[in-house]
């Protein structure tokens, strides 16, 4: 344990480089160089001191750890701070992934370099402060406000049709929002109390937990994505800048299934059991839905945005099946998820940058300019389709084990995805990258320079270490995972006892 | 330790030569992964003679690699008689395939990369056999079908390379989805992954059922069917064997090593190693005969009319995979693995053969174009005939003592599909000869088809790539007769150890020796009428084919477009998967969910914010903005003002 607050250090680190970025003045090229090195400087910080939170985390215990709790605001709320093995590694997750998001933007962003950075150090902020907050208000505020920096910089620094992307996003998780507020508020009438861990342990009337779990549910569902409300997903990832979507599928996505660990199991077990089925069936139908659909897209970010609507099915159904396999092959998937699909994004940047489209059609044959930029593309390809020995398959493969030991049928059906993904993967591929070199406009196209390369080093390693070893991953999750299951065993026969006295 | 080595040295060669191969060159790749493979090669004989003539297997553990509650799975390496079998099966053919690629290639000018591809395939296929558990063995299982997947797809300019390389993949994929399966299934019902353990537990849960897919329905036979879906993927066996000759898009070396000789197999060994539970399983080992006899029968078929060189042989493998099949559906283990043994060196020479074929005619592999070659690729066509002997079962060669044998065990088993298996065995011998003499009197006798400019170029294969036939011809000679009696003689039980698994009732091994003679007779008769129908057909009346192709044009397309089995999984699969995607793209996704939810609504704000923003900024995103900060407000009243 540390003697000094070190979730607060890193969750508002990123707030001392916006600041250093507003105090710098200059005319508009030398202010965008500054800006671009601060940040970078910035996240790369944020970044190590935040290993210090995994260095010196208790994997023994399921207690969350680094506590923070200060008297806020009056009242019954308190700022409210702590990690546990749930949420630990996300943070891990976003403090990584923000400088190599910057460095992705370096020459990509031209316009505005100052407030794009300024948008994205705010992000890292809202974004670490939801994997922290241990108080259900602050959890609301950065959950919330996340949005509001991504909404800009899609709506910002977009694409053509970056109005409507941005809106179509805006309005999915306004709706869900708003639920998980009147679910709130109705917690708090009735436990008189904003505070997680202390909600943890209170007993909702299981019919209540029904509503509640149903409101949360919304806000989740839509950020997940799951099916039916994944539409807005594809939209903003296409409208995105490279960086952005980067963020929105590897952090953004997982505050989701993040949510349904930290409040619709442990608070609404009877709920979360009532609907599991509800969960499955969306989730299969995601899988297999989204896979079709992304067979046949003709835009490269299109299809790694349905891509990932069918991942975060196989998390979806891994977290409701209740068993230490589902639950920790979620989690690990969900790891996963963030650095293959971010890397792919960032694949898709790559030449982007180069050509100005996303379009497959006007691409193939770039191995023979590009090899190194094949082969990265290779390992994320292989990654996002769970080849074992990549981290894509120590969590599909966890959760398909834990799935099945619920349901043969849910376990048969999220399989069949296993098929389509390596079919739309593995086309995608070829028609960027294989193939005769034969458009005008490719043939002087230039392979990853040494920025990318450093982009996507880490990346690989990563990749690549969860699938081979993922241990230290897992160990990390192990006793928080195996609490929650306790308690929410226990608290289902607790519920059975009162449903059957009542009946 | 030596196993470790036996087993990371190529993923070492195939790391250097991969990230390497600029900075020592193509000669230097060269050596290194042959190097490596050529020192396993040399390892696993000393393994072979530790393991089993010494009969000291062993175990290894490397290090854990996914657990998580109950579910706990290491890095290990298990060494047991079926295991060194491989390993000597696998590291023999690969290294010397390294050694004829050397010459093969030596026109290509991404040498480090083919060697360093074939090194990973190695080691891929190593970490399958000496697993010691489900999850290994599925880590190397698709570990292979990534090498394959690369290997087809390394004239990465081709179109078909391409479109094969995928097929592969995802038929595979087809396959690997019943065997993750039954993966699940043995976790659910033994709680455990590892071998020793759920082989130690199978006996109990014989007869017993469980719900599947809300069936109920027999443990072990569906576990084992499971599995199997798998195998027949890998091993390309009927329904899923279409990938098979597509792959014959990769260079030749590849043809040989992982297309005849390993990877392919991996599915009979699979089935193999899982003795002690399909052995409780009589009903699925029923499926496996029935699936391996028709797969023998059916590629054969197929194998008759192909004019592809390499694609002749590839039928002829499909067939031969099948033979393994029934030999393991009827209780005959050893019979299978042995013939996997023999088959890996004379299908390996088969094809090598083909490749120094195709090497001396231009890259042609039309035998349509060929014709006439023997006098100028003597030595060629003598390791031709000596494959096409030992593959034809013709007596003292590899063949002749593990395809009989099948056939015996077949036959001995007494069961229906033991005889169902007998008599489809046979007549694929009957078509095996045939297709096998009729590829050699295509391309080395007869009148030259090629043209003029082909001939004149014609050479025989440099020392190179010969040296690796005689190393396989030996093989495919002396394999069958040295082999015999250790593997399936009187012997057997002693030198497998504990690897393979018999039910006290199953005497197959005992009983197989006792056939009538008839039985013994019947496949040496229906070899030399193959042989001699195809000597009639294709050297002494040469328009028999063509008037035989004209008679039965409907039989001869079934054939030739290989009993329709690719335009029929189009029609049922790829298009309506491709067409279901676009509906519910445009229309799912477009018309009901965006056109209900948010284009309706978003319609209505974007009019209502263009027509404010006339009044002030002009970005929608404003007022997003201000709506977020004004629920943010609205809700901070409300809590505070409820919350006292």
């Amino acid at each position: 344990m540390l003697d000094w607050p070190i979730l607060s250090t890193v969750t508002f680190l990123p707030l001392v480089g916006v600041l250093l970025i507003l105090l710098t003045s200059g005319n508009e090229q030398s202010a965008a160089r500054n800006a671009r090195w601060v940040a970078l400087w910035t996240t790369l910080f944020t970044f190590f001191v935040s290993l210090f939170i995994w260095l010196n985390f208790d994997n023994g215990t399921a207690d969350f750890q680094f506590v923070e709790k200060t008297s806020w605001l009056g009242g019954g709320v308190n700022y409210h701070m702590g990690v546990d093995g749930i949420s630990m590694l996300f943070i891990i997750l976003t403090t990584l992934l923000m400088p190599l998001c910057i460095l992705a933007s370096w020459n990509a962003i031209t316009v505005r370099v100052r407030e794009y950075m300024i948008a994205f150090l705010i992000m890292e902020t809202l974004m670490i402060g939801v994997f922290c907050a241990l108080d259900m208000i602050l959890f609301y505020l950065f959950f919330e406000a996340g949005l509001i920096p991504m909404f800009l910089i899609i709506g910002i620094w977009g694409g053509a049709q970056r109005v409507y992307a941005s809106f179509k996003f805006f309005l999915y998780t306004l709706i869900g929002s708003v639920l998980m507020l009147v679910a709130m508020i109705t917690m708090y009438y009735v436990a008189g109390t904003t505070d997680i861990p202390t909600l943890m342990a209170f007993h909702f009337d299981p019919d209540l937990q029904l509503w509640l779990w149903l409101a949360f549910f919304a806000s989740f569902a839509v950020k997940v994505p799951m099916w039916p409300v994944h539409t807005w997903l594809p939209d903003a990832h296409v409208q995105a800048p490279t960086a952005g979507s980067v963020i929105l599928a590897g952090v953004l996505l997982k505050m989701g299934g993040y949510g349904f660990l930290r409040f619709s199991i442990p608070m609404f077990p009877h709920g979360s059991d009532y609907f599991a089925p509800l969960v499955f069936a969306l989730s299969v139908v995601a899988i297999i839905y989204t896979s079709l659909v992304a067979l046949v897209q003709k835009d490269m970010k299109k299809l790694i945005a349905y891509s990932s609507v069918a991942h975060m099915g196989f998390i979806t159904i891994g977290i409701f099946t209740f068993t230490t396999q589902g639950l920790e092959g979620g989690i690990l998937q969900m790891l996963s998820h963030g650095i293959v699909s971010g890397a792919l994004f960032l694949c898709v940047g790559v030449v982007y940058d180069r050509m100005h489209t996303r379009e497959i059609a006007r691409y193939g044959g770039l191995v023979h300019r590009m090899p190194r930029y094949a082969v990265i593309f290779m390992v994320f390809t292989m990654a996002t389709i769970g080849l074992p020995g990549t981290s894509g398959f120590v969590g599909e493969f966890l959760i398909l084990i834990g799935t099945y030991q619920v349901s043969s049928l849910v376990a048969f059906l999220a399989t069949t995805g296993v098929i389509l993904g390596a079919a739309y993967s593995l086309w995608l591929y070829r028609r960027v990258v294989f193939g005769e070199l034969v458009k005008e406009d490719l043939k002087d196209i230039m392979d990853v320079n040494k920025r990318e390369i450093i982009i996507f080093a880490p990346l690989i390693v990563i990749a690549l270490w969860m699938g081979i070893y993922p241990t230290p991953f897992l160990n990390v999750m192990h006793a928080s995972v195996d609490n929650l299951l306790d308690h929410h065993q226990t608290a289902m026969q607790a519920i059975q006892t009162i449903l059957n006295a009542a009946n | 330790m030596m196993y470790v080595l036996i087993v990371f040295l190529p993923l070492l060669a195939a790391l250097i030569a991969g990230l390497f191969g600029r900075a020592i060159g193509d000669r230097g790749s060269q050596l290194v992964t042959s190097g490596a493979v050529g020192i396993g090669a040399i390892l696993s004989w000393v393994a072979l003679y530790e393991v089993c003539f010494q009969h000291h297997p062993a175990m290894v553990d490397i290090f854990t690699w996914i657990n998580s509650g109950d579910f706990d799975v290491s890095w290990s390496l298990r060494i047991d008689s079926l295991t060194a079998v491989m390993l000597v099966v696998v590291n023999t053919v690969s290294a010397v395939v390294h050694v004829y690629s050397i010459g093969y290639m030596s026109h290509d000018p991404h040498k480090s990369r083919f060697m360093s591809y074939l090194s990973l395939f190695t080691f891929a296929m190593l970490m399958l056999i000496t697993s010691n558990n489900f999850v290994q063995l599925y880590f190397g299982w698709e570990g292979v079908g990534l090498a394959s997947y690369l290997l087809i797809g390394f004239w990465f300019k081709k179109p078909s390379a391409n479109a094969a390389a995928i097929k592969a993949f995802v038929v595979n994929r087809v396959g690997d989805f019943g065997f993750a399966l039954g993966i699940m299934a043995i976790f659910l019902v033994f709680d455990s992954v590892s071998f020793t353990d759920v082989f130690a537990a199978a006996p109990d849960q014989a007869g017993k059922t469980f719900e599947f897919l809300g069936y109920h329905v027999d443990i072990l036979t569906t576990i084992c069917l499971l599995l199997f879906v798998g195998a027949m993927g890998k091993s390309a066996q009927i329904g899923l064997h279409t990938w098979l000759p597509d792959a014959m898009e990769g260079p030749t070396p590849v043809s040989a090593l992982i297309h005849a000789a390993t990877m392919v197999t991996a599915g009979v060994f699979m089935v193999a190693r899982c003795s002690p539970i399909f052995e409780y399983a009589p009903d699925a080992l029923a499926f496996v005969t029935v699936i391996g006899a028709s797969t023998a029968f059916f590629a054969a078929t197929v194998g008759l009319v192909q004019n592809d060189i390499k694609r002749v042989i590839a039928y002829s493998t499909c067939s031969q995979l099948g033979y393994m099949f029934f030999a393991i559906g009827v209780g005959a283990y050893p019979v299978a693995i042995f013939h996997l043994f023999t088959h890996a060196f004379f299908k390996a020479l088969l094809f090598l053969g083909s490749g120094s074929v195709i090497h001396a005619v231009s890259d042609e592999q039309d035998m349509r174009k060929m014709g006439g070659l023997w006098r100028h690729i003597k030595i060629t066509y003598v390791m031709m005939w000596i494959g096409s002997l030992a593959l034809a079962g013709v007596p003292l060669f590899a063949g002749y003592y593990s395809k009989d044998a099948i056939i015996e065990a077949a036959f001995s088993a007494g069961s229906q599909v033991g005889e169902y298996a007998f008599w489809m065995g046979v007549a694929a011998a009957v078509l095996t000869a045939f297709y096998s003499w009729r590829l050699i009197f295509m391309t080395f006798h007869g009148k030259p088809r090629a043209s003029k400019e082909v001939m004149s170029h014609i050479h025989e294969s440099p020392n190179v790539m010969l040296i690796p036939l005689y190393i396989l011809a030996a093989g495919a000679v002396f394999a069958g007769m040295v082999f015999a009696k250790y593997m399936i003689g009187h012997g057997y039980e002693e030198f497998w150890g504990e690897a393979l698994f018999f039910k006290p009732e199953n005497h197959i091994m005992h009983e197989m020796h006792d056939v009538p003679l008839w039985v013994i007779v019947t496949p040496l008769i229906a070899t030399a009428l193959g042989i001699l129908v195809a000597f009639n057909m294709y050297i002494r009346r040469t328009d028999i084919p063509v008037q035989l192709a004209k008679t039965h044009s409907a039989l001869y397309q079934f054939l030739l477009n290989k009993w329709y089995f690719d335009e029929l999984y189009d029609f049922i699969f790829v298009q309506p998967a491709k067409a279901i995607g676009r509906f519910l793209w445009t229309f799912g996704d477009g018309k009901v969910i965006d056109g209900l939810g948010p284009n309706g609504i978003s319609g209505r704000v974007l009019v209502l914010a263009r027509r404010a923003s006339q009044l002030q900024s002009g970005y929608v995103y404003h007022y997003a903005f201000a709506m977020l900060i004004g629920v943010a407000a609205f809700v901070s009243y409300f809590f505070f003002a409820g919350g006292h």
